[in-house]
Formats: C-alpha cells, structure tokens, sequence
C-alpha cells in the first residue's frame, strides 16, 4: 500500500474529488455489460492512453531524434482507475483472506475485522507521511457504494414477510427513528445545558445542531445490519423487522436532515415548518417509491423484448435501477426506497422473462457488487476514522452512545407494546431485545455527518467523532456479541430456505382458503385485497409486461417449472447429466421400474424382492432423472440448462413446439383408440400385443380396462387380470416378481375410479344433472387416462425422447 | 322481550365458550349466517354457492364442501350432511379463529392440530385417513382450474412431484417395490411443518359492527 501512496502526484490531487467519483462510476458502469473482471477492465484505459502517448512521443522524436524509448513509464495517466482498482484488489483479497483464517470468521464478524484492516491501512498512509485521500467522500459514497447494497437488498427482498410486516416495519422506520432522533437530540442538548463545572465549548451548542445531530445517529443503517444479520441466520420475521426498518427509515433521515440542516441556519423552528417536514415526508418517501415503481415497470417492459439479445438483458436491471436511483436523489427524494421499489417490482415480471442465464448472471452481479462495496465501505471507514480530523469530547462521545442504547430500547419496547395490540405474532421479550440489540448504525450516518459544512456547523469535528464512535460501538460490541447471545437466548434461526413443493401448494391453498372464508363470513380483510390486487396483476399486469405465454402461467406452476429447473441443474451439476441426451440404457431400466414406482398411491402392501441399498439408489437416481428430463422438455425450459448454449433460442422455440404437437397427437390418439374400440376385448391377445408394440401399451391399457369395467363391471374385471398381468411381463425384464402388484395396482384403479364417482356425484351435482351421460364419462376416461399415463408416465415420455434425438444439437 | 333476549344471550354464552368467539364475533357471524340463508334455521349449499365474492375462488367447492363436513364439527361422525344450523357454521369458523395472546405453548400446539386437521380433511375425502395420490391431485387440479388448459395439463405433473416429494421425505428408505399408499396425518403435518400454520391459518372475525365493510349478498 505504501507505495501506491507513494506515487501520489500533484496532478493526481488536483483532480477534485466529484470528478474522481464519477470516473469510479464510469468504470463500474463500463463494467456492467462486460464480464470482464476488475483488473482488466481498466487495461483499455491504460492502453488507450498509452497508444496517445507514444503518438505523441513519436511526434516529438521527430524533431529532437532522441533514442526511442523502449520502456516508458507514465503513471499519472492511469492513476485514478489503477488507484480505484488496487482498493477493491485489496478489499476482494481482504474478504478473502478471512475465509481462510480458521475459526476466526466464526468468533469476529467480517465488519469489524474490515473496519480494522481499514484503520491499518489508514495508519501505514499516515506513517507514510502522506496525506490520506478523504475515500468515505459522501459524492462516493451515495453515488456508488450504496446503490449496489440496496439493489441487491431490494431485488431479493422477501417480498411476502416483508408485506406482512409492513405496519410493524413502518411503525419502527418511522416513529421509531422519529422517536430516536428528538430523544437524543433533545436529551444531547439538554447534558450539554447542565454542565456548569466545565464551561466548554459544549454550551455553545444549540438546539438545532443537536436535532440534526440526534437524526443523523438515530437511524439503523442496512449496511451494518446486514453485515451483521447475514452472519447470524435469525429467523426471517426478526431478519426483516429490523432490514426493513434500516431500509424504511431512510425517507425519514432524509426529511430530517434537511429539514434541520435548513433551519439550524434560520435559528427557528415554527408549526408551519413541522406540518411542512410532515408533508416532505410523504412527498420524499412516496415519491421515491413511485419513481422507483416506474422505472421497475420500464425495466419489465424492456425486458419483454430482449429474447433475441440475451447477452445485454441484465445491463436492463441495473441500468434502470441505477437511473431510479440518481433521478430519486436528483428531487432529494429517498433514492433507498426507490430502489427497493425498483428491484421489488421489476423482479418477478423480469425473471419470467429473461433467460435463466440471465437471472444467474443478475444474481451474481448484485451479490459481487454488494459484497464489494459492503467491504469497501467499512475498510474505507477505517480509513477515514484514521485520517479525520478528530475532536474528542469525553461527555459529548459516552452521552451519545449511552441516549443511543437507551433510546432504542426505550423505542422498541413502546412501540411493540402498540404493536402486540393489533398484531397475530406477537413479539416476545426476546424478540424486542434481538431488534433493540440489533440497531446498527454505519457509513450511512458518517457520510451525512461528512456532509456537514465546517463553516454552518462549528461542531462537525466533534459530530463526526461521536458517529464514528458509535458505529464502532454498534458494530465491535454489538455486533460481536450479538451471535453469542442469540445462541444463548435461543432464539429462533432461520430455517432451511429451500421451499418443497409441497409448502408451495399449501401456501397458495391456504391463501384460496381463507380468502373464500372471509367472503363467507361477509367482511373484506386483507385476504380479500390481496385476491383483488392478484387477479388485477394477472389480468393485466402480467400482459403486458410478461412476453408469450409465460404471463398466464399461474404462479404454482411457475414454481413447480423453477423447482424442476433448479434440481435438473443440480443433477447436470453433480455429473449424473453427462449422459443425459442419449440415456438409452437408462430409459429401458426406466420402463422397468417405473410400474412400481413408489410415488404413485398404491395402498397395498405386497411382498416384495430384497434390493440391495446401492442398486436402489442407482434406479433411484436414473428414475428421477430421467422423470426430471422428460418433464423438463414437455415443457418450454430446455433452452436454459440442458440444450447447448448458441442454438438455446432458436431450438428452444422449436422444440417446444414439437413436444405440443407429440402431445396432442397423442391425446388425440388416445381419445380414439378410447371413442372407437370400446367393445373390443381388451385382453385379446393381438390387441396386446399391438399395444405392447406400439410402445405405449402400458399407458392406455389399464384405462382400457377400466372402461370395460364401467360398462359392464364384474365379468371383465376378473377376464382382464391375466391381460394385466402379461403387460409388465411383456415389457419388463425383472417381470416375475411383479405382476401381482400390477394386479393390485388396476384393482387398485378401479376402486379409486368408483370413489371419484361418489365423490364426483356429491360434489358437483350442477354438471352431474345437467350434462348428458356420455360427455361426463368421457372426462372421467380422459381423466383415467391422465391418471394411467402419469403412473407409467416414462414410457411414451422415454420414446419421446429418442423421438426428439435428432433434433437435438 | 327482555326474557328472549336474554336467553339468545344465554345460548350465545354457550356457543362462545364452545368455539371460542367472543359474544360481538358471534353477533356478528350470526347476522351474517342469517343474510346468507335468507333468515331460515339453516343454510345449504346453493346459499354458500351464490355468494358472488366467491365466485372466483378456485377451490370454491372443497370450502363450502368443508362446511358440510362432519368430521369439522369436533363430533366422531363423518360423512356429510345436507345442511348446517347455526351452531355448526360457527364450528367450522372456529377453525379460523388467531392464537391470542394468552394461548401456551400447549394449546398452541393443538390448535395447530387442529388447523391442520382441518386441511386434511379437506384433501382426504374419503375420509380414509390417507390422502392418495388421486385426492391430492384432484386437489392441485382446483387450485388450477382457473387458469385453463395450461393448469390442468401441469396439475397432474406438480401433484406427482409434490407426492414423490412426500414420499422421499417421510420414508426416505424405500424398497423400489414398497408403495407410498398416500399421505397419513403425521406426514401431513410434517411437510407443512414450516408453514406454522397455528399462525397464519387464521382471518380477522369482526368484534365491532361494520356495516359499511359487509359485502351483500346477491340476491340471485
């Protein structure tokens, strides 16, 4: 490090800081499109300018004929990014170095260990002798650090606890912070009042600076929090009660500063003034988050159209974010909040329509450029903790950090008690303690305090020592002992993110449930506006922003499409897919297992062949890829994981269309082979043999029989059992042990088919009375026949495939 | 007068302490049981049917089918009946009713029981104490019915991943011969055990009258 700063010239200085900043900005916006990493991206710089200058020197050597310089050194040119790049060199190489210090990642938390490599960083600058460069500059800091930690925060934000917690949130991002900062304003004020013995500077101090003062240390800052909750794994609604209020609380800071920031110049405050910070408040918080809601749908709707360019469709949600934000900032509105709102709203339109290399390209852009900036930020506030200029006043300092504490307990526990009135889940002691315990405060409230003009506020010195205390206070102390203490409170963790399919289909059950008993019981509650506002998104929304059919596709199904899609990649991933394209073996082993596959219900118990454990868990495995690989080309997901990459649009497109057209000629054979041939024996032996051949007997078969049985019960039942129990013989190697269970299993059909009968008569008696005869029982064939096909399901799915082989790249 | 009303009184004071509503719940859940069945003794399923706001809910049949059901009404009956009085509407309201503050840990527990009982016998129709794969595919079938073909082609598909996804859980050492005859009670609770349904299976029952919040009911 030295001996970057010893390089400091005079022409790198003159550069004056905004334009340093927006050079950072440049680069990093440069290096949105690109995959390039860091260090490269600077090198065209370097080289460009590098060309310039040996244009230049040529020039000059024509005159003077000196030697031509093989090796020329010009620093100066490349100073700036090449600086920018070694701090984020340094800062990536930090964050990794901790994970390879055994055990101390689990005792320090990252934050203070970065803070600490900051304040060494800065103390070898200074030992140096050099002037330590001001890095924590606020034009930095809110033009390019921040923005990457909030996107990332609003892009993944839980949007269902968050939504659920919003009166909690507001009530603690709100009057909380309000709270917060007229109780240690005030109360600052007040020490400084009562000090008679030592008649210091401290009296000197009024109201207003206090005030302000109170509001810039009062709010929770996401940075620290999420440092800090990131590592701790608490459970999701103490997770988002306390991200959620450092995210909310930003509108009110920002009211607040300028508010007071305002008036401490006019000396006075009057009603007229409040009602008008009032009105601010909603203007700045509502108003970002309609900027932000704005270009979140631009950013949807562009994204409609990027399926033929793929490669630029991420660029779309970060230039778009960063746009909502800067336009926020340029009304002084809460740029945090409008690009909360950016990410929550543009998400779920953008990832229907962005291909999934995309969203894994998004995602792991946000995350580096979050994780980055988060290490750059608390290194940087080492640094300038080292380089400031310090004035430190004992009462001032402790009296801060003690109203600190005290009021953000003092806030919580009042609030919640209002709370727990209209709450379900109330919030215990233990959860008070975990959100009062967990009330950061980091660079944000040292980059307003760095705001500050020397010449209005007397005291910023003073000012900036006290929050640079207090974030080292939260973030050492708290932040050190917070881990232990949930451990020792036992408070809930988080539990395994990972959603089973079956939660999915829960959840959304549950949702219809209560949405239809509340229209019951006659009053709207939220279920009810909640049902409202999904259709309306449906309806519409979804339209116009979603491009081709993925917008009807009901969220279940877009989960259950995900889920799939995530397992297939696990299973490319763990190497089971190398031979996923030409699995031949596999699918005829496939063919033998699938009739007995557990899955499908069977009530009853059979004997059964001992299997070794590794031979069950190979079938298991062939099994499930091979289910996860016909699903996955059924539907329109190939193109994401499985198929090569350069044909990925063309193919996918035309793939999907040619499993339609198989299924659908399918379906209509099926309805044939059922319409014309019913009273065809279905245990005659050609038949099956026919069918057996086909390929596909096995699926139509049992609805065969089962249709037999419908029109005449008993006689055929019993005729069709020896039918029954030659098609697995036929099929199958490993027949023998099997065929009572196919028996079972059409048994087992049968009396299923008469339930849904009953329950088909009870439940629908509308289309029971109204419908004729044969149409009804054609559904429940066609139904039959669904239900058949999904318990042999492999089969036409595994001719399918090899159907598809050729058109495979 | 003053007899008959305290004797309504009276009998709500029964009902309360059955199902746990408070007297202006009930007050209220009974204004609205009489606007629902056109102020007759007892309700129907057309009463149910014609409610408009329901309409549109995709699983309609199964939530009114729930009314109707026996085994909601904490006796040992099952089957289903034609239609329910008063007393047995609040019964299966009751299933809907938040965790208050002062509920332990213990009643907690049966509360979510109880809730999640209530689930499954909407799923398990026949009252067989499994759910089959044939009833919880009927199930995501509803969920989907409303969006057309795409939802019932992907319904049969989604059921047999979440059946499979059942069956790797609870039994995750399985002969490839042994069959998964259908979800029992415990294994539906445990896939569902991180919905903490005790908390979120609930609605907001009306204390105070609201009449500007009631939402008519169709004269149709």
């Amino acid at each position: 490090m030295p001996s970057r700063t010893g390089s400091h010239s005079p022409a790198g200085t003159g550069k004056s800081l905004p334009e340093r900043g927006l050079l950072l900005l440049m680069v990093l916006v440069l290096l949105e499109g690109s995959v390039l990493p860091l260090g490269a991206a600077s090198s065209p710089d370097i080289s460009h300018q590098k060309n310039v200058d040996n244009h230049k020197v040529e020039h000059e050597k024509n005159y003077t004929k000196k030697a031509f310089p093989v090796l020329d050194l010009d620093y100066h040119h490349i100073q700036t990014p090449f600086e920018i790049s070694l701090w984020v060199l340094l800062a990536s190489v930090m964050k990794l170095g901790f994970h390879m210090i055994p055990r101390l990642p689990g005792i320090v938390p990252e934050s203070c260990l970065l803070i600490t490599v900051g304040l060494l960083v800065g103390g070898l600058i200074k030992l140096a002798g050099e002037k330590v460069p001001p890095v924590l500059d606020s034009q930095l800091f809110f033009l390019c650090l921040l923005p990457p930690i909030i996107l990332d925060a609003g892009y993944f934000l839980p949007i269902r606890p968050f939504m659920e917690n919003l009166g909690t949130i507001l009530m603690f991002a709100v009057v909380g912070t309000l709270w917060n900062a007229f109780f240690i304003g005030g109360l600052l004020y007040a020490v400084c009042q009562i000090q008679p013995a030592n008649p210091s500077e401290l009296h000197q101090l009024e109201i207003l600076p206090c005030l302000l003062f109170g509001s810039i240390i009062s709010a929770v800052d996401p940075v620290a929090v999420l440092a800090v909750f990131e590592e701790i794994h608490i459970n999701e609604l103490l997770h988002i009660l306390v991200f959620g209020e450092s995210l909310l609380n930003d509108a009110v800071t920002v009211v607040l500063y300028h508010l007071f920031e305002e008036y401490s110049a006019a000396g006075t405050v009057t009603v007229l003034d409040g009602f008008l910070g009032i009105i601010s408040f909603l203007v700045v918080s509502l108003g970002g988050i309609l900027v932000g809601a704005i270009y979140g749908i631009l950013t949807a709707f562009t994204s409609r159209f990027t399926s033929h360019t793929r490669v630029i469709e991420p660029l779309f949600v970060f230039v778009y974010s960063y746009m909502a934000y800067l336009s926020a900032e340029m009304f002084h509105l809460s740029g945090i909040m409008a690009l909360i709102a950016c990410g929550a709203v543009m998400r779920p339109y953008v990832e229907a329509n962005i291909s999934h290399k995309s969203h894994t390209t998004i995602k792991y852009f946000l995350k580096m450029w979050s994780s980055v900036s988060e290490t750059l930020i608390f290194i940087f506030l080492g640094v300038a903790t080292v380089d400031g200029p310090h004035h430190w006043n004992w009462t001032f300092v402790t009296v801060t950090v003690i109203l600190c504490l005290v009021s953000r307990v003092i806030g919580v526990v009042g609030l919640t008690c209002v709370i727990n009135k209209f709450r379900i889940v109330k919030l215990t002691t233990k959860d008070q303690f975990i959100v009062a315990y967990g009330g950061m405060r980091g660079a944000i409230a040292f980059s307003l305090g760095f705001l500050l003009k020397k010449e209005q506020f007397p005291m910023r010195e003073m000012f900036l020592t006290a929050i640079i205390t207090v974030i080292f206070f939260t973030v050492f102390v708290q932040g050190m002992t917070i881990k232990p203490l949930v451990e020792l409170l036992a408070v809930k963790k988080k539990q395994e993110a990972k959603r089973s399919i079956n939660e999915e289909i829960h959840t959304q059950f549950l949702d219809h449930l209560l949405t239809g008993i509340e229209d019951i019981c006659g009053h709207y509650g939220h279920h009810h506006w909640k049902d409202k506002l999904n259709r309306f998104n449906k309806k519409y929304v979804k339209k116009c922003l979603i491009a081709g059919e993925r917008s009807k596709e009901p969220q279940l199904i877009a989960f259950y499409h995900k889920m799939e899609m995530k397992q297939a990649i696990d299973l490319v991933e763990s190497g089971g897919g190398v031979n996923l394209p030409s699995a031949v073996p596999s699918t005829v082993s496939m063919q033998n297992i699938q009739p007995k596959k557990p899955p499908p219900a069977k009530p009853v118990e059979k004997a059964l062949p001992k299997m070794t454990k590794g031979r069950e868990e190979e079938i298991r495995q062939i099994l499930r890829s091979n289910l996860q690989k016909t699903r996955q080309r059924l539907r329109s997901y190939n193109r994401h994981t499985l198929v090569a990459d350069p044909y990925e649009d063309g193919f996918s497109e035309l793939l999907i269309k040619k499993q339609k057209m198989i299924e659908l000629e399918k379906k209509i054979q099926h309805m044939n082979n059922y319409l014309t041939v019913p009273a065809a024996p279905p245990d005659s032996p050609t038949m099956c043999r026919a069918r057996l051949a086909s390929g596909r007997g096995t699926d139509f078969k049992p609805a065969q029989q089962q249709r037999g049985n419908k029109i005449s019960p008993d006689p055929q039942a019993y005729s069709s059992k020896p039918a029954a129990d030659r098609v697995p013989t036929i099929q199958v190697d490993l027949a023998s042990p099997q065929s009572p269970d196919s028996v079972n299993l059409m048994d087992e059909f049968r009396r299923a088919d008469q339930q849904e009968e009953d329950q088909g008569l009870m439940m629908k008696p509308p289309s029971g009375q109204s419908g004729p005869n044969r149409p009804r029982e054609e559904d429940r064939g066609r139904e039959q026949q669904k239900m058949t096909r999904c318990l042999s399901d492999p089969g036409p799915s595994a001719d399918e495939e090899e159907e598809d082989e050729p058109f495979l790249p | 007068m003053g007899a008959s009303q305290t004797r309504t009184e009276h009998k709500y004071q029964d009902l309360a302490d059955k199902t746990g509503f408070s007297l202006e719940q009930i007050e209220n859940l009974h204004k609205r049981f009489q606007q629902l069945s056109n102020n007759e003794e007892t309700i129907n399923r057309e009463h149910l049917d014609s409610i408009p706001s329901l309409a549109n809910n995709p699983i309609r049949k199964q939530i009114i089918e729930a009314f109707f059901d026996k085994r909601n009404q904490h006796q040992d009956e099952v089957g289903s009946c034609e239609e329910i009085g008063f007393e047995q509407f609040l019964m299966v309201m009751s299933h809907f009713r938040p965790p208050s503050l002062k509920t332990t840990e213990e009643e907690k527990e049966a509360m979510r029981k109880e809730k999640l009982r209530f689930l499954f016998n909407m799923h398990d129709t026949d009252n067989d104490g499994t759910i089959t794969l044939v009833e919880y595919r009927k199930v995501v079938e509803e969920l989907l019915s409303k969006s057309g073909d795409i939802g019932q082609e992907a319904a049969k598909a989604i059921a047999d991943a979440a059946m499979l996804e059942v069956a790797s859980t609870n039994v995750p050492h399985m002969d490839p011969d042994d069959f998964y005859e259908g979800i029992t009670f415990e294994h539906f609770e445990q896939i569902l055990k991180g919905l903490e349904m005790e908390t979120r299976m609930y609605i907001r029952f009306l204390d105070v009258e609201t009449p500007t919040l009631r939402c008519g009911k169709s004269t149709s």
